[in-house]
């Protein structure tokens, strides 16, 4: 028998079955929400939404407002977030050869948490202050990480990283800790932040666009390069590629991304390795299938996860970070025991 | 094809190589032999540029510090003793890595790079193998996946360190006399380290003695693998016979030292 061999990519087919699976968890997710509209209505509100199509839900304005400006931006804005944290574990996973790599594991929420935490307490009163010092608390927190990881063993490779980035986290969160509480009436602010919400409206789809349009396009160029990096730093570089440069391209790019899911939704924990590794499973290991399935299948997630978040103990809410990592927690423990007994 | 004058690496504290001298011929095989530690595989890894080395290297007439890694890996193409194999990758992903200094950073492979990659498969029986996953070869299978990368690099030089390491006697064969073969089709330059003498002296058109660092003997195979060298280089009681084509042939004796 032949079997017609050739490169890795994603194949058509379950690019599409991918993007039906998000269609359909952003439809699901629309259903849901305090006012009581028909399931059918809403079906056809959406099609209306499409371009080029007209079609008469039959809803009152007030009700399609409800939908546009509630329900709609807060699947959109758990879209991008998800399918951002997905793709940047990814990124990270090949540039530390390590499934387990994370952006949590890495200094970027322990960043992001110091200095959103010392947004609220220092200046109260600004109100777009949080995801800026996000923002640029997750990029100092992997950047300390690197740093140390590069000063503390230049040859330790992908291992050193990653318990730089843990001792990092810890320190960061150690401070954190210590500034929270200077302003113990702020500390419900606070851990709403810090266990992730993904309802704050069009402000926030538009203020992260820009960023996960641009780091998302850089992870998905890097997939072949990752691949390259998979047989370690020596041996690409005897092909010809300088790993420390990738590395770098791919750390900025996963960072960039990191850093815009954190600001505008907290700390959402976990999506970054189950889904990466819920699509090696079933697609294949080329990063050139991993990064942009890991993309979709990351949003699909975040979108359901919202979901249940919104419907678990309505009608009050549980945080979202609560349910990714109720989920991600068990799958790690799964993830690490596979990979440790497939490594021997 | 390959020059080196002066060859010195220093690993922490450690002269590993020092002030080696070595010529390899374009077509040639040559084979660098010497007991643990005496810096074969860095040889290797200095003349791919893989650590920080003093002295001059030639490749193609040209000193190697002027070439970029991508030049230098369209020269050389280089199988570490142990490779990274990614667990999940195919094996023919594996197989077109080697293409990667002839496509553009964030570009994608041609077809030509997948013809490429195709007629190596093909040529190394691998074909029927090229949709499975890397991490279900047996160690035959994976020696030959190794060989088909570096042969789709298409170097005009080879540098294999220890190709035979974990294979059983079978596959050993199999694989040094695919490499011979292939060295006689294409006219490629093979650099091997390898640590059984006596298949060393079967195969290599010379050999290279390195111990602790240093060249201690180079030539035809008859004149580096004697008793006396191996003896003492390699603090062993051996004898040494002609065998059936000629070649020395290593024994063990008993008792000894």
């Amino acid at each position: 028998m032949v079997t017609q061999a050739g490169p890795s990519r994603a194949r058509p087919l379950w690019v599409v079955c991918a993007l039906g699976v998000l269609a359909a968890s952003m439809v699901a997710a629309l259903l849901d929400g305090a006012a009581d509209i028909s399931p059918w209505q809403v079906v056809l509100q959406v099609v209306d939404w499409l371009p080029f199509t007209d079609v008469d839900s039959g809803l009152a304005p007030v009700e399609q407002g409800l939908l546009f400006e509630l329900r709609l931006p807060r699947v959109l804005v758990a879209a991008v977030v998800g399918g951002l944290l997905a793709v940047a574990g990814a990124g990270y996973q090949g540039v530390f050869r390590n499934p387990l790599a994370d952006p949590y594991l890495l200094g970027a929420a322990a960043g992001a948490g110091l200095a959103a935490t010392a947004a609220i307490v220092l200046f109260p009163a600004v109100a777009g202050g949080v995801p800026v010092a996000a923002f640029l608390g997750a990029v100092g927190g992997v950047f300390l990480s690197y740093l140390l990881g590069n000063t503390a063993g230049r040859d330790g490779g992908t291992a050193t990283l990653v318990l730089a980035g843990v001792a990092v986290t810890s320190f960061l969160t150690a401070i954190q800790t210590f500034v929270q509480q200077f302003k113990v009436e702020e500390l419900q602010r606070i851990y709403s932040w810090i266990l992730g919400d993904v309802g704050g409206g069009w402000d926030q789809f538009w203020l992260v666009l820009p960023y996960a349009v641009v780091s998302s396009v850089l992870l998905l160029l890097h997939g072949r390069m990752l691949d390259v990096l998979s047989v370690g730093d020596e041996e690409a570089t005897s092909l010809g590629v300088r790993a420390s440069r990738v590395r770098l391209m791919v750390l900025l790019a996963a960072c960039l991304a990191t850093a815009a899911a954190v600001a505008v939704s907290g700390l959402i924990g976990f999506v970054g390795i189950v889904v990466p590794h819920v699509v090696r499973r079933i697609a294949g290991g080329s990063y050139r299938i991993v990064l942009p399935l890991s993309l979709i299948g990351g949003a699909a997630f975040l979108v359901l996860a919202d979901l249940a978040a919104r419907t678990v103990i309505a009608p009050a809410e549980l945080p979202i970070g609560v349910v990714t990592m109720f989920v991600g927690a068990p799958f790690f423990v799964a993830v690490l025991r596979v990979t440790r007994r497939t490594a021997t | 094809m390959i020059s080196a004058s002066g060859l010195s690496v220093r690993l922490g504290e450690r002269d590993v190589l020092d002030g080696v001298d070595f010529e390899v011929r374009r077509g040639e095989w040559v084979g660098v032999i010497g007991p643990n530690g005496a810096g074969k595989s860095t040889l290797l890894k200095a003349l791919m540029g893989l650590v920080r080395h003093r002295g001059a290297i030639m490749l193609d007439s040209r000193p190697a510090g002027g070439l970029k890694p991508r030049e230098r890996a369209r020269l050389l193409a280089y199988a570490p003793q142990t490779p990274a194999l990614p667990r999940d990758m195919t094996v023919f992903d594996y197989a077109l890595l080697g293409r990667t200094p002839f496509i553009p950073y964030l570009g994608r492979e041609s077809r030509h790079d997948r013809e490429v990659t195709e007629s190596v498969l093909d040529r190394l029986d691998l074909t029927a193998l090229a949709t499975r996953r890397v991490g279900e070869l047996s160690g035959g299978e994976r020696q030959r996946v190794v060989l088909a990368r570096a042969l789709a690099q298409e170097a005009p030089a080879l540098l294999l360190d220890e190709p035979t390491t974990a294979l059983d006697l079978g596959h050993q064969q199999q694989v040094l006399e695919l490499v011979d073969r292939l060295r006689r089709t294409d006219g490629l330059t093979v650099v091997t380290t390898l640590h059984d003498l006596t298949v060393a002296g079967l195969y290599a058109d010379s050999l290279l003695l390195l111990t602790e660092g240093r060249a201690a003997a180079a030539g035809e195979p008859a004149r580096v693998l004697t008793e006396e060298l191996v003896g003492r280089h390699f603090d062993a009681h051996v004898k040494i016979e002609p065998g059936p084509d000629g070649r020395p042939v290593v024994h063990l004796v008993r008792g000894g030292p």
